[in-house]
């Protein structure tokens, strides 16, 4: 089996793939963390006899029994609460948030408490959780199935923040994240569990099956947090993008005909920032695209970074594409999401078209 | 501290965890003997202003009117008019012919979601009946009979889940998420328990105004996990606020049951002994135990004895949602199997022994019903569906979120609107 260690780039040419989609890998990095390390122990609201509302556990409890998988109460202060006492003992629990919107009855455990045990026991006591939780619009779930809410918990000093952007890396990025002995949370981008939407919402969505990084390898490997992926390479200008985001922002930058150089961050905290800076460094210009509110986002630190470090190499200042500053409205899901024509807009703005 | 390994290593017995496991799975033959169903009437009714303490046997006992012989029976009897029975039969059948009507509406793509409360509906109605009109309701969002016991129109209800140019929510809601300050009616979040601890602070603001209304909430026996759910007894408690807390124990909390929030342990009426509250524990499914159980606990937050917990013994007879398939984690049997049988059902019945009612009146009934939700349903639809271009202008989106908007907000609106011109240039 195949390990990838230390470096951006993952190639698992020596390991046979299968195509899946996003929660397939999800579900597949959780039973190889579960059958490698008897700590790991995964709970959550409807995550054990049922496998979760989105299936992301689908067929775990079956496998590894009721005290490795199970269902908990509906308390997310309980559930992160429980986790850090179960870390305490030496476990490595995986809890599930149903939806990244319920999280916050949770956050005086996370912030409080998990982000701070090392720190304030002098490494005595770690966290070593990994909070899973799905994240992001587009859906027509309303104000509390579609928020993005990254940029409170990359303010917050403890905690590592990942998103992943494509099955392949959903499954080595949620093995580091069990692996790593910090408390880390783990946005999944539910509108492309199934297929990699591309901004269009009026046309039909492609499945996975068909695309490159739906060939998972099988078995074990890790993606290191804190590497960025090229998605693309390009000369005019540089995309700072993860999440859902990196497949509309490759959609435009293809429909446009731009020679982008499109960087996928996968890790929030800690930041690539090397490969922020090489790329800045040669295109000259930065669009950095998230779904989630503008104001305090974490466009905000991209752009502050990108200022502070490349500022002599810019051409053009730091654009930003975000979702408005209101809640996720029902109707006009579209309008609020930064789509095609908002991506377009600010590419044309820093090119100079 | 040394590490304990397998087994301990202390001579000492092993630890073993315990997770709690419904009785019955998909396929499973469903034999509900297990649940106590106390006979109809024998249950002692306190005086509303007694000691909370006189209610502790009801927290575990179940308050039932409603006999098999589908006559009223014993003290909780509320004696209610066969006018007002009849009232109640109505609003729950109209409930019912609502939620069917706009749970195909959703499969057939006119909205993205829809929440049935089929089973429950004496729980919100019966219930929303025994209050006063202007008494505050915090409702989670199965509690649609509220709003229709206090006729609120249908059409404004269709328009919300629609998202459509008429709804009085701007579209901004997902479905059902309803909200009316006239008909006091709290606007619903999609946060879980959230309304518990709120309607403790209208029910403490009230009473520091020297006000007469008082405060009602509900939420699902699940739902009483969250820490909200104990801040609001706990505050209710040491405030002796004039508040009533509903659970709606449906046994289900999407696919885990009750155990998970506690039930192998106790009853939910029982967290009230804990608190030193009031607490009782009624058949869910019996409109008049409901009206007597709620009735008893407004008049009692009415003569400043303080807050009651109530539990509504019920089934949650269908899926959790649209987005819900119960088949992949319980049995089909329990519907058939509940030992509490259908609200609509048992008040009917009742309406027809007592010689104020007749099968021919309940099917006459059930078709005008059908009738006048179809009728609302087709107005509503003059006003568009979700997803077809009638909704409200996109500058709203941007208002609200503070009462003045900002610079930001402006730009971002004039951003949105541009955007739309660019997309459908006219
Ligand atoms: C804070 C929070 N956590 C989780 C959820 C997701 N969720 C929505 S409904 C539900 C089940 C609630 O069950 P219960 O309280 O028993 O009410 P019922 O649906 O049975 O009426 C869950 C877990 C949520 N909406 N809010």
């Amino acid at each position: 089996m195949a390990t990838v260690s230390g470096d951006d780039v993952v190639s698992l040419h020596d390991a046979p793939t299968r195509p899946m989609n996003m929660i397939e890998a999800i579900n597949d990095a959780l039973d190889i963390m579960l059958e490698r390390d008897p700590d790991v122990v995964i709970m959550g609201e409807d995550v054990g006899y049922f496998g979760g509302v989105f299936r992301a556990t689908a067929g775990l409890q079956d496998k590894y029994g009721k005290t490795r998988v199970f269902d908990t109460p509906i308390s997310e202060c309980g559930i992160i609460g429980v986790a850090v006492g179960m870390g305490a003992y030496g476990l490595r629990p995986v809890p599930e948030i149903q939806f990244a919107d319920y999280i916050y009855p949770g956050l005086d455990q996370l912030i409080s408490e998990a982000a701070r045990l090392r720190y304030r026991s002098a490494g005595e006591f770690i966290a070593p959780m990994t909070v899973r939780t799905p994240f992001g619009g587009g859906i027509f779930g309303g104000q509390t199935h579609s928020q993005s809410p990254e940029a409170l918990f990359t303010h917050v000093s403890g905690i590592k923040t990942v998103i992943p952007s494509t099955p392949h890396d959903a499954k080595g990025l949620l093995i580091s994240a069990i692996e790593d002995n910090d408390p880390v949370i783990f946005f999944e981008p539910k509108r492309i569990y199934n297929g990699p939407f591309d901004g269009y919402y009026d046309k039909p969505t492609r499945p996975w099956k068909d695309h490159p990084d739906a060939r998972v390898p099988e078995g074990y490997y890790s993606i290191p947090l804190g590497k960025a992926r090229t998605v693309r390479e390009g000369q005019a200008l540089t995309v700072l993008v993860y999440g859902t985001m990196v497949h509309v922002a490759e959609a435009v930058c293809r429909e446009k005909g731009v020679d982008a150089e499109i960087i996928d961050l996968r890790t929030l905290v800690p930041l690539d920032i090397e490969a922020v800076e090489k790329s800045v460094e040669k295109t000259g210009r930065c669009l950095v695209i998230h779904e989630a509110t503008r104001t305090s986002g974490f466009g905000a630190e991209l752009s502050a970074l990108v200022q502070e470090r490349c500022f002599y190499h810019l051409e053009a200042p730091v654009e930003r594409v975000t979702g408005f500053d209101t809640p996720y409205p029902h109707s006009l899901e579209w309008a609020y999401f930064p789509g095609p024509i908002r991506i377009g807009e600010a590419i044309d703005k820093l090119l100079g078209a | 501290m040394a590490k304990q390994g397998e087994g301990g290593g202390y001579n000492r017995p092993r630890l073993q965890l315990h997770v709690p496991e419904p009785k019955f799975r998909p396929g499973d033959t469903v034999d509900f003997s297990h649940i106590v169903v106390p006979e109809a009437g024998v249950q002692t009714r306190p005086d509303e202003a007694c000691e909370a303490s006189e209610t502790n046997p009801l927290c575990t006992d179940l308050v039932r009117v409603l006999g098999d012989d589908n006559k009223a029976h014993g003290p909780w009897d509320p004696r209610l008019t066969p006018d007002k029975l009849r009232e109640m039969l109505r609003h729950m059948a109209l409930v019912r012919a609502f939620d069917e009507r706009m749970y195909r509406g959703q499969r057939q793509g006119k909205t993205s979601f829809y929440m049935k409360c089929i089973g429950e509906e004496a729980t919100s109605v019966a219930a929303a009946h025994a209050l006063a009109s202007d008494d505050m309701v915090f409702p989670s969002y199965r509690q649609q009979g509220i709003l229709i016991a206090r006729g609120y129109p249908l059409v404004e209800m269709i328009n919300q889940i629609y998202s459509n140019r008429g709804d009085k929510l701007k579209g901004r809601q997902l479905p059902i998420m309803y909200s009316s300050r006239n008909y006091a009616f709290f606007t619903i979040s999609g946060n879980l328990a959230t309304q518990l601890p709120q309607a403790t602070g209208f029910a403490m603001a009230s009473a520091i105004k020297g006000d007469s209304r008082i405060a009602a909430a509900w939420v699902g026996e699940g739902s009483t996990a969250e820490g909200d759910f104990h801040s609001a007894l706990t505050f209710a408690a040491v405030y002796n606020a004039p508040v009533v807390f509903n659970v709606v124990n449906n046994q289900w909390a999407i696919s885990s049951f009750s155990g998970f929030a506690g039930a192998e342990r106790t009853t939910f009426a029982a967290r009230a002994i804990g608190y030193g509250i009031a607490g009782l524990r009624v058949d869910g499914n019996d409109p008049l135990a409901v009206y007597a159980a709620e009735r008893w606990a407004a008049d009692r937050a009415r003569m400043n004895k303080g807050p009651t917990l109530i539990e509504h013994f019920t089934y949650r007879a269908e899926g959790h949602s649209t987005s819900d398939d119960p088949s992949a984690y319980r049995s089909a049997q329990e519907r058939e199997e509940w030992p509490l049988g259908d609200p609509i059902m048992r008040l009917k019945l009742h309406l027809i022994e007592i010689g104020e009612w007749s099968e021919d009146q309940q099917e006459a009934m059930d078709r005008e019903l059908a009738e006048s939700v179809k009728a609302a349903t087709k107005d509503a639809e003059k006003n568009g569906i979700l997803g077809h271009g009638l909704h409200h202008p996109f500058h709203t989106m941007f208002e609200d979120v503070f009462e003045e908007l900002p610079w930001h907000l402006e730009e971002q609106a004039e951003q949105a609107i541009r955007e739309r011109q660019i997309k459908w240039p006219q």
